[in-house]
């Protein structure tokens, strides 16, 4: 092919296109700023800063801050903390939301759509419309030797119980409509041939789920790692906090200069950035898999 | 609303326990069978969840509104009185923070949807437009969705810092005189939580108008392309008509937004003069030193009642559209 019909194919750069990649890269840059402004304080020493002005060229750009913010409050035990309350509650979230809504997708009973509506509606509702009585009831359940605090209070299983009970209703909403897309006829002549209930969860609809379990699970850890409120109530010692509700103690406690809070901020993103860039596809499916339905 | 399902579901009813029974329905219906195992493992799949869910989600909200006509320093059952709407009184009449966190609730959703939902559906018309870069500058403007809005907050602070933040420093408002209180400031700092919340909100809508601009026919496009209409009319007649239903959970989600806002405030300021929310006050009364039980919960029933307004008509909409597909 010559270099003439090359030319022709492509349409030609027209100068809007132009434009709107000089806005669209703009818009960009300028909507990292606070980011890139916050990375670039945790760089600089606070006595450099102190000094000179935060808005100045820097003499010495390295880590420290990061390793300081990162050792001295041991954020490490709280990153343990989060993992011990995000892993059990986003397998279980699955587990029972996927189970929810097999039973309202593959059979109609009376109750599904009103079932279903439940689910969803408690999803949408804002956290503190329950919190009051839920503070209350997790100080009257008594779990001796179960939980450290002998309470549902302040205890990850407590966080693990309403993070699971939150968010299964909008996993139940996308993984039933999900389901409701299989053909019936696969549990059906399934259900013919003998096989139990359970099976036709587990090994025929469960496997064919993956798709939709694979973005939840990266959506809910996303959230449950995010989740300021519920631990900021619900956990008293702030030893026994995640990571992020930690975050807001520790930087009274333990961070007295702007720029070692900046980095102690900027530590606990690179677990959601990780997850964000290796899993974005999965991230942003599962958001707009509830979306679409609606 | 069930009975419709319900001629489709005879098996709760009709599965006889024995064996040989149910063998001659198959043959002479299709009605699928089931053991007497598989009825009570299905009952547990679906009681399981619906228990925890309703215990801790239902119950609770239920036990707010109850709560909410009482009084109770929370310990022991018996100390619970019966003060019909007396805490709605005080809340109405009394609390200074009532009547401005109404409205600071009410501004937030307003600057939501006026600014970053436009700006939004803007990004996400311009990043369809299959350019080179899309999915880079979709990463860009998605990136604070992902963070926590804790996170956000303390990002947030670095730039309106009245000593060391970046605007101050940028307008020379940094010094003794001249400070520009972003965040004590009763008339500036909820514009400025604002600006943040809107920083995080536009990148949430564009994602959900992309998806929903992927579902638009390009049949239509370029129909509307062969008769001569410009990029504005295009959009304005056929493409933003066909995202209706976007748009409604665009709403609905902005909404709802609005009504949980808390965290980016509370790390901010703790919801101090100028930034008081329907959340705030709720979690300040348990928190709080004065912790009023029945208080806290007439605040969290106002909270409720707005968002049920909400939740109600969206979802009878959404199930009955399914129910119909």
């Amino acid at each position: 092919m010559s270099t003439s019909v090359m030319t022709k194919v492509r349409p030609p750069v027209r100068p809007a296109r132009i434009l709107l990649h000089v806005f669209l890269a703009g818009a960009a840059l300028a909507w990292l700023a606070p980011l890139l402004w916050a990375i670039y304080a945790a760089l600089r020493p606070y006595g450099e800063t102190s000094e000179k002005g935060y808005v100045s060229l820097p003499d010495t750009l390295n880590l420290d801050n990061f390793i300081n913010a990162f050792t001295q409050s041991d954020m490490s035990h709280y990153f343990v903390n989060t993992l011990l309350i995000a892993v059990p509650a986003v397998l279980l979230t699955l587990f029972l939301s996927s189970m929810v809504a097999f039973y309202v997708s593959r059979f109609d009973f009376r109750v599904n759509l009103f079932l279903l509506l439940v689910f969803t509606a408690g999803n949408l509702l804002p956290q503190q419309v329950i919190i009051t009585p839920l503070y209350r009831l997790y100080l009257l359940v008594d779990l001796p030797g179960i939980t450290m605090s002998g309470k549902l209070y302040d205890s990850a299983l407590g966080l693990v119980l309403i993070h699971v009970a939150f968010q299964s209703g909008f996993c139940a909403f996308v993984l039933s409509n999900y389901m409701k897309m299989l053909p019936h006829e696969l549990t059906e002549a399934a259900l013919v041939d003998g096989a139990s209930v359970w099976r036709l969860y587990w090994q025929i609809t469960l496997p064919l789920c993956k798709p939709a379990m694979a973005a939840l699970a990266t959506l809910l850890s996303i959230w449950i790692y995010n989740d300021f409120f519920w631990a900021l109530v619900l956990i008293s010692t702030g030893e026994n906090m995640p990571i992020t509700s930690a975050l807001n103690n520790l930087s009274g406690q333990y961070f007295t200069d702007p720029n070692l809070i900046a980095a102690g901020a900027l530590i606990t993103t690179v677990p959601v950035l990780i997850v964000y860039f290796l899993l974005q596809r999965q991230f942003v499916g599962g958001l707009t898999l509830g979306a679409n339905k609606g | 609303m069930t009975t419709d399902t319900s001629t489709k579901s005879p098996e709760a009813a009709a599965v006889p326990p024995s064996g040989a029974a149910s063998d001659k329905r198959v043959q002479t219906g299709h009605k699928r069978l089931l053991t007497r195992r598989d009825r009570l493992t299905l009952g547990l799949m679906a009681g399981l969840p619906t228990i925890l869910h309703v215990a801790l989600v239902w119950v609770t909200a239920l036990a707010s509104i109850a709560l909410a006509f009482t009084t109770w320093d929370g310990i022991g059952f018996d100390a619970i009185k019966w003060v019909g709407l007396e805490n709605f009184k005080q809340l109405f009449n009394d609390n200074p923070q009532f009547w401005p966190a109404v409205q600071h609730n009410v501004i937030w959703f307003v600057v939501l949807i006026l600014i970053p939902t436009p700006l939004g559906l803007f990004l996400a018309v311009q990043l369809d437009k299959k350019i080179r870069f899309s999915r880079v500058y979709q990463t860009a403007f998605f990136l604070p969705v992902v963070l926590s809005m804790a996170v956000i907050g303390f990002v947030w602070q670095l730039v309106y810092n009245p000593d060391t933040g970046l605007i101050n420093s940028l307008i020379g408002a940094n010094e003794p005189g001249k400070y520009i209180d972003w965040i004590g400031d009763p008339d500036l700092n909820l514009w400025a939580i604002l600006i943040a919340a809107s920083w995080r909100h536009a990148g949430y809508m564009m994602i959900l108008y992309l998806a929903g601009l992927k579902g638009v026919d390009p049949a239509l496009r370029e129909a509307s392309a062969l008769d001569g209409a410009g990029e504005w009319q295009t959009f304005k007649n056929v493409i933003f008509p066909t995202l209706r239903p976007t748009n409604t959970i665009v709403l609905v989600v902005t909404i709802i937004e609005a009504l949980r806002a808390f965290d980016l405030v509370f790390v901010f300021n703790k919801g101090a003069e100028g930034t008081e929310l329907l959340s705030i006050l709720v979690t300040n009364n348990i928190i709080g030193e004065s912790s009023r039980i029945g208080y806290g919960s007439a605040i969290a029933v106002v909270l409720l009642v707005i968002s049920l307004v909400v939740i109600i008509p969206y979802l009878v909409a959404t199930f009955r559209k399914e129910r119909r597909a």
